[in-house]
């Protein structure tokens, strides 16, 4: 029955991968390009977390965001947190923190997967006065941090989880990182403090892509063995294969034992949408370099679309 | 003058009893920020965080979000500027009730360049959110604390610690941006604040005494800066305005009250006084204040030199001028 059971969440949680990478694909087509490689690499990370492993209420946010409404505050009663859209926030619920503000596009995609967000809200992506950006802050939708300077994200979710532990509540925190964070001092300050704290509600999705903006992180600058360094760090680390939903699941059901949770998810940027190889290894963002390449990326989505 | 040793040690101690939701998060600077004894009253509301001031602002951030009020306690320096890039997008943006409490404030330290805060009011001036404010004696440590929990938004804090004057009554505590007018006069008008307060009631004090009336505002709230006191006092000034701080001379209370000047139209002469435009070095605060310009002997000057004649006052004469704590003479106005 257990096997059966897996069976069933896998077969819906690669859908939603599926989804995602074909809806990212569509609008980066929209937009005359963007941040695909991110989809490729990180949809089944997504589709795990909030098909599987997170555990949160039902959206409190409306499908279709309202435009930006200002800045955060006590003094703005029209904001809303983008962080509403996974669900209250209230002890026995899990939170999400989302590091790679980039990835927005790819957050968004997931929420219309899991029915948080409507399909038509990506009508408003990257469009002047509304909160579905292209780099998130804390009014996008699925965003309920500030964390767009890399890094960043690590620490906050330290401080909430601190909090959490303080007043007794079981919910755990959820981080999703990139590798490329891993090149800032201050992800190893918050490591070195999570691992003090013993910290283990946090747990730490990384998408171990390989890229940055400069090409591959072994030639900007090399941060392996990674996992062999967040363990002297004093975190529980696993290596997984990224685009593996059980294997990405499976450090979740442990039970915490102290230490801070990270899952290390080795991914192919262009898992999916092979034609990002000839790109290789400048995949950060794609930007057409003609009309012609322009059109070849549009028929590897139509293919991709028909095969789906 | 009532000399009070560490006022923050107890004060704060006293204060946090009955506010569970005050935590303390330091930087490897727990006794030098006088919070080695609240950290052993309340263990379980203080949290170490090592030399990492970027994760301490995303920590402290975390916390701020969960309820809590997190008093982050460190060098003014190591508030602004290694981790302004947290502090702007972690606390400052999302508007969290983060108090960041910075000891050592421009040149009250001998530690030389790498200690010594001399623009973080220009910064965080322009930091959206921020609320800044000023001790200036010991009455100020001790009421700060209540005027920093009353804000909804992040507060910058100059603080001062170890051997701190009493200037102002016990019994008027700060307010927030409420100027406290320390005399009244026509000739001119001067600002002060920090320690810079106490050289300019010595400078006014002897002044009076060669005929020289001069109105004295102490500023305790940098940001906001709209007290109608503050323009008040520049327009009825005869001769000028003089403001002397304890930070550059650029993008802090000066520049603030150029600002107040030009918006207002007030068109008054005014002399900044101040770091000018340059990092200073390892000395005594005494060496330092006289060495910059920051002293009660360049206020003199600088008067003189709005007024166009001598006073005649001497070093001599600040020396010997005794300061008592006074009451503020804006109370008698009710403003």
């Amino acid at each position: 029955m257990t096997a059966h059971r897996a069976i069933d969440w896998t077969q819906q949680a690669q859908r939603v991968a599926d989804n995602i990478r074909r809806r990212v694909f569509e609008h980066v087509m929209k937009n005359n390009g963007g941040y695909l490689s991110q989809a490729c690499s990180s949809a089944e990370i997504f589709a795990a977390l909030y098909t599987r492993i997170m555990r949160l209420g039902p959206s409190e946010a409306p499908l279709i965001p309202p435009p930006f409404a200002g800045v955060p505050g006590p003094h703005n009663p029209h904001y809303i947190s983008g962080g509403a859209y996974n669900g209250p926030r209230a002890p026995q619920y899990d939170r999400f923190i989302f590091s790679p503000a980039h990835y927005a596009l790819v957050l968004y995609a997931a929420l219309i997967e899991v029915g948080r967000l409507g399909e038509s809200a990506l009508d408003h992506f990257n469009q002047d006065g509304s909160t579905v950006e292209m780099i998130g802050a804390e009014h996008s939708p699925g965003v309920e941090t500030t964390t767009g300077s890399l890094a960043q994200a690590i620490s906050q979710a330290g401080g909430i989880a601190l909090g959490r532990r303080l007043k007794g509540e079981p919910g755990r925190v959820w981080v999703l990182m990139t590798d490329g964070e891993f090149q800032e001092g201050q992800t190893w300050e918050a490591l070195a403090a999570l691992s003090f704290y013993r910290l283990d509600n946090v747990g730490i999705y990384v998408d171990v892509n390989g890229q940055q903006c400069d090409g591959l992180m072994a030639s900007v600058m090399n941060v392996e063995p990674l996992c062999a360094r967040l363990e002297t760090f004093g975190a529980r680390a696993f290596e997984v294969d990224g685009h593996d939903l059980e294997a990405l699941a499976a450090p979740a059901e442990l039970a915490p034992d102290g230490r801070p949770l990270v899952v290390l998810a080795r991914t192919d940027p262009t898992r999916g949408i092979p034609l990002l190889q000839e790109r290789a290894p400048e995949l950060h963002y794609l930007r057409f370099k003609s009309a012609e390449e322009r059109d070849r990326y549009q028929a590897a989505f139509e293919a991709l679309v028909k095969e789906g | 003058m009532e000399i009070v040793i560490r006022p923050h040690v107890e004060n704060f101690i006293k204060w946090a009893a009955d506010k569970p939701e005050v935590v303390v998060l330091s930087a490897d600077l727990t006794n030098s920020c006088e919070v080695g004894k609240w950290r052993d009253t309340y263990p379980e509301r203080f949290f170490s965080m090592g030399m990492a001031e970027q994760n301490m602002m995303g920590f402290a951030a975390g916390l701020a979000r969960e309820g809590f009020e997190p008093w982050v306690h460190t060098f003014a320096v190591f508030i602004y500027r290694r981790p302004y890039d947290q502090l702007a997008m972690s606390i400052a943006y999302p508007n969290l009730p983060v108090r960041l409490v910075g000891f050592l404030p421009g040149i009250t330290t001998p530690g030389g360049v790498t200690h010594q805060a001399i623009e973080d009011i220009a910064i965080m001036r322009a930091t959206p959110n921020m609320t800044i404010l000023e001790t200036g004696d010991a009455t100020e440590v001790e009421t700060v604390l209540d005027a920093a929990h009353a804000v909804r938004d992040p507060v910058y804090i100059r603080m001062l610690r170890g051997e701190v004057p009493r200037l102002f009554s016990r019994d008027e505590p700060m307010a927030l941006n409420r100027a406290r007018v320390l005399s009244q006069g026509e000739d001119v008008t001067i600002f002060t604040a920090g320690i810079t307060t106490e050289e300019a009631m010595r400078a006014t004090a002897a002044l009076k005494t060669r005929g020289v009336s001069i109105t004295h505002l102490h500023i305790s709230t940098h940001k906001p800066f709209t007290d109608p006191a503050i323009a008040e006092a520049i327009a009825a000034a005869r001769h000028g305005v003089v403001t002397l701080e304890n930070h550059t001379v650029i993008g802090g209370l000066g520049s603030a009250v150029a600002e107040i000047i030009a918006e207002q139209g007030l068109a008054k002469k005014l002399v900044r006084l101040g770091l000018r435009d340059t990092y200073a070095h390892g000395a005594s605060r005494h060496y330092l204040m006289k060495a910059y310009g920051l002293d009660a002997s360049a206020l003199v000057r600088a008067v003189e030199q709005l007024i166009g004649q001598p006073t005649g006052v001497t070093e001599s004469d600040l020396a010997e001028v005794r300061i008592q704590p006074v009451h503020s003479a804006a109370k008698a106005e009710a403003l």
